[in-house]
């Protein structure tokens, strides 16, 4: 029986980390989410596990540390918030150019520049878009909880290796500050180099046991061969949108209302819906859990014979570019967001619904 | 059973620290917990506050528009969170530099001296644990004082369980000085 | 004596690397890289380590470095090499890891990367070519690059008030306590370029020793970026790159 722990959402990512067997941790500090590396120094994990831990000298050669790692076929990951993860953005594209399993956890704070240490959810566009050049995505995964902290750590992993993919997981100053209870993974043992070379024959690992050597590269300069890579990568997108899409629902198929959001917010959202529900207006929730491929069938379906869709986030209005997409606007689908580090009340998102939704049918 | 609690004062008193023992506690009574701590320099001396609840169910938000209990251990606490407390609720309120004191008479408001008290133990440090007796005694939802000490270990590092009897009898003491006002 | 006396396996003095691939280079007539690679892939065959050797090729002219040498490689992004290198030291001790950039790639945009990895005496080789000049995006001046050379960017010569001193990373990494041995050569004459060999082979014995980082800075030419013959470029470059550049060993550790 695992002990079952309180932790904060930070602290929950580096022990799931080490008990996933993760081989490598790389990261520069930076608040909301420095207890990351701090938990990882103090655990001491190249001890037991043989993980490495490394405080680069910048999130730039964090990440690449990252990519030379992953370039190996080790399980490596690294963590960051919003400015920290702006300047790894270049590596992260090299990362998803060279189809290389890894993961980034970025817990957002509130911009844009240095902007505020407080929670925000701003970066969406940044992770589920692109973020750095060039057409790639990551799997994105928004956790809502510290279980969920805890558990897309090995998720984000196995999505990484199944894919070839670098996998985020976008979470928030709430969920990397609070403290929940969590049941942490059992210990797995890291793989043996020997593993790591079956596993991925692609790996640049050194020519043991190869005749012909293996190049990690994402440079191409002749125009023909490199649209094969970027269909290549495109084919593997659409893969992942037919396979991973995730997400939550609440009470949908009775609501008249729908409110979508993701991360710590869905939870607030949630307490919103049992207040809306006090003064009889019937909500559900959606909560995409993967905001990269993004469950836009699920709210389609979802909105048919809805009367309206509230989106709350914490920033002026990004996912809901993707929620319009998905119901073609066949409803009205309004916005609420608070900025700065302000994080709204289950109140106000009442108050927001009903101004912006039931006002004005 | 579901207990929605804010604890809220000056960075340096201890509140991040007694809703740790509180999680905890609540945590080895079986209840589903979240801690939630306002973050960052405010940690230096600022104001800091921290939402501890306490539920039978999965918790939805960790964030509140009114709570159950408030406890304020400063002006600027009180007069941010008293209104917040739900009719019918709980007010903890440390006097030590209060000049304006509650009005409200829809809930019950309990005003503790708990500085005093930690001194009359000898012991300044003790303060934020003065202050969760008082809460303890106050909550509907009793936490076996058992489960508060699996509490106190869990969330104290190993080299500090030799202060949990200090602690201990500073919820003891805590808990006398609950009086209605 | 007739031809097949002269071809028995015998009498061969020299042969082409074993792990340089049979592929014509990118490199231009005359360049310093060629003569580099083949060092580069002469000594890893011969300490017998390329079943264990990774590489991480610059952007820069030696971009491609990854096409000539027969060993594993990983492309990194500019200036980024020592931090790839560091993850692969870090994540496989066994292996033998070397980077190998340029002037741009080492001591410009990945000063941080380099001085940070040489610090920490990560067990890697880094090779740094000096030609005091880009050379891959058109000839643009370097950090490196001498007062008064004239580059695209500094048309008029390289001038202090504009641009600065030219940038001597290698006595930096000197100064270092991870570094174990930083050394400074040249392959314009066959006598350097065996001093160049030898010094590569002390270095990758030095990763394998684990003994923290080396650095062989190749002092090199770029007769196109620096629109001369190559012939005259390699006497431009002994009459003025020496002069700030000097060969020679900067450091040897003793232990």
């Amino acid at each position: 029986m695992e002990e079952i722990r309180l932790m904060k959402g930070n602290e929950a990512i580096a022990h799931a980390a080490i008990r996933y067997g993760c081989d490598g941790y790389f990261g520069y500090p930076i608040t909301p989410q420095s207890e990351v590396l701090e938990t990882l120094e103090a655990l001491m994990p190249w001890e037991t596990t043989g993980m490495v831990v490394v405080q680069a000298e910048s999130e730039v050669a964090a990440i690449n540390m990252v990519y030379g790692g992953a370039a190996t076929g080790k399980a490596v990951m690294t963590s960051s918030s919003s400015p920290g993860v702006s300047l790894k953005q270049e590596g992260i594209s090299y990362i998803a150019a060279s189809s290389l399993p890894a993961l980034i956890l970025n817990v957002m704070r509130g911009g844009p520049g240095l902007g505020t240490i407080q929670p925000s959810q701003a970066d969406y566009f940044q992770a589920v878009k692109g973020g750095g050049h060039g057409d790639y995505h990551l799997i994105v995964l928004a956790p809502s909880t510290v279980q969920e902290m805890a558990d897309f750590v090995g998720l984000g992993f196995d999505l990484a290796f199944k894919y070839c993919n670098p996998s985020m997981i976008l979470a928030d100053g709430i969920v990397g500050q609070m403290m929940e209870k969590v049941v942490l993974p059992e210990q797995r043992p890291r793989r043996t180099d020997a593993e790591i070379r079956e596993q991925c024959p692609w790996a640049a690992t050194g020519r043991e046991g190869r005749r012909k050597r293996n190049v990690v590269t994402s440079l191409e300069l002749e125009s023909d061969k490199m649209e094969i890579i970027n269909n290549q990568l495109q084919a593997k997108y659409r893969e992942i949108e037919a396979n991973e899409t995730r997400w939550e629902e609440i009470d949908t198929a009775d609501a008249d209302y729908l409110i979508i959001s993701f991360g710590s917010v869905a939870r607030i959202s949630t307490k919103a819906k049992e207040l809306a529900e006090d003064e009889g207006i019937k909500v559900g929730i959606i909560r995409p859990i993967t905001l990269w491929p993004f469950p836009t069938e699920a709210i389609r379906k979802a909105a048919e014979g809805k009367k309206g869709i509230l989106v709350v986030e914490l920033n002026a209005g990004q996912m809901i570019e993707d929620v319009r997409l998905a119901v073609h606007d066949s409803l009205p689908v309004k916005h609420f967001g608070r900025m700065g580090g302000i994080i709204p009340s289950p109140s106000e998102i009442v108050t927001a619904l009903k101004e912006k939704l039931i006002a004005q049918a | 059973m579901k207990t929605e609690i804010i604890a809220a004062g000056f960075g340096g008193q201890g509140v991040l620290s007694m809703g740790k023992i509180l999680a905890y506690s609540g945590l080895m009574d079986d209840k589903e917990v979240t801690w939630m701590p306002s973050y960052g320099p405010e940690q230096r001396g600022g104001t800091a506050n921290v939402t501890v609840i306490l539920s039978d169910e999965r918790i939805s938000s960790p964030v509140l528009d009114t709570y159950d209990i408030v406890i304020a251990l400063n002006q600027q606490s009180l007069d941010k969170f008293g209104p917040r407390v739900k009719k019918g609720g709980i007010l903890i309120y440390d006097t030590n530099g209060i000049h304006k004191h509650p009005e409200r008479t829809d809930i019950d408001v309990y005003p503790i001296n708990a500085m005093d008290a930690a001194l009359e133990l000898g012991n300044s440090k003790a303060y934020n644990m003065i202050v969760m007796g008082a809460l303890l005694e106050a909550m509907e939802y009793k936490i076996p004082m058992e489960n508060v000490v699996k509490g106190l270990k869990k969330s104290l590092p190993e080299r500090h369980h030799k202060l949990i009897p200090v602690n201990q009898q500073a919820i003891e003491k805590g808990r006398t000085l609950l009086k209605k006002k | 004596m007739d031809i097949q006396d002269i071809i028995k396996p015998e009498n061969k003095v020299y042969a082409a690397p074993e792990l340089l691939e049979e592929v014509n280079m990118h490199y231009c007539p005359g360049c310093s890289h060629g003569v580099i690679h083949k060092l580069v892939a002469e000594v890893i065959s011969e300490l017998g380590i390329v079943e264990r050797t990774v590489g991480v090729s610059p952007v820069g002219c030696a971009v491609f470095a990854y096409n000539y040498i027969d060993c594993d490689w990983i492309e990194a992004a500019h200036g980024r090499a020592p931090a790839i290198a560091t993850a692969v030291n870090r994540l496989w001790p066994e292996n033998v890891v070397f980077t190998y950039q340029g002037d741009g790639d080492m001591s410009a945009i990945g000063t941080a990367e380099t001085i940070h990895a040489a610090n920490r005496g990560e067990n890697i080789v880094m090779i740094f070519v000096n030609n005091a000049i880009y050379g891959m995006t058109g000839g643009q001046m370097a950090p490196t690059t001498l007062l008064g050379q004239k580059t695209a960017t500094s048309p008029y010569g390289r001038r202090v008030d504009l641009n600065g001193y030219p940038l001597e990373i290698t006595n930096l990494l000197k100064e270092l306590d991870g570094t174990c041995y930083v050394t400074r050569q040249s392959v314009h004459t066959p006598a350097n370029v065996r001093k160049t060999k030898a010094a590569l082979k002390k270095a990758f014995q030095n990763a394998i020793a684990k003994k923290g980082t080396s650095v062989v800075e190749v002092v090199s030419t770029c007769n196109s970026g620096w629109k001369m013959t190559p012939e005259k470029a390699n006497e431009w470059m002994a009459q003025h790159m020496f002069e700030k550049y000097p060969l020679g060993d900067l450091k040897v550790s003793e232990n």
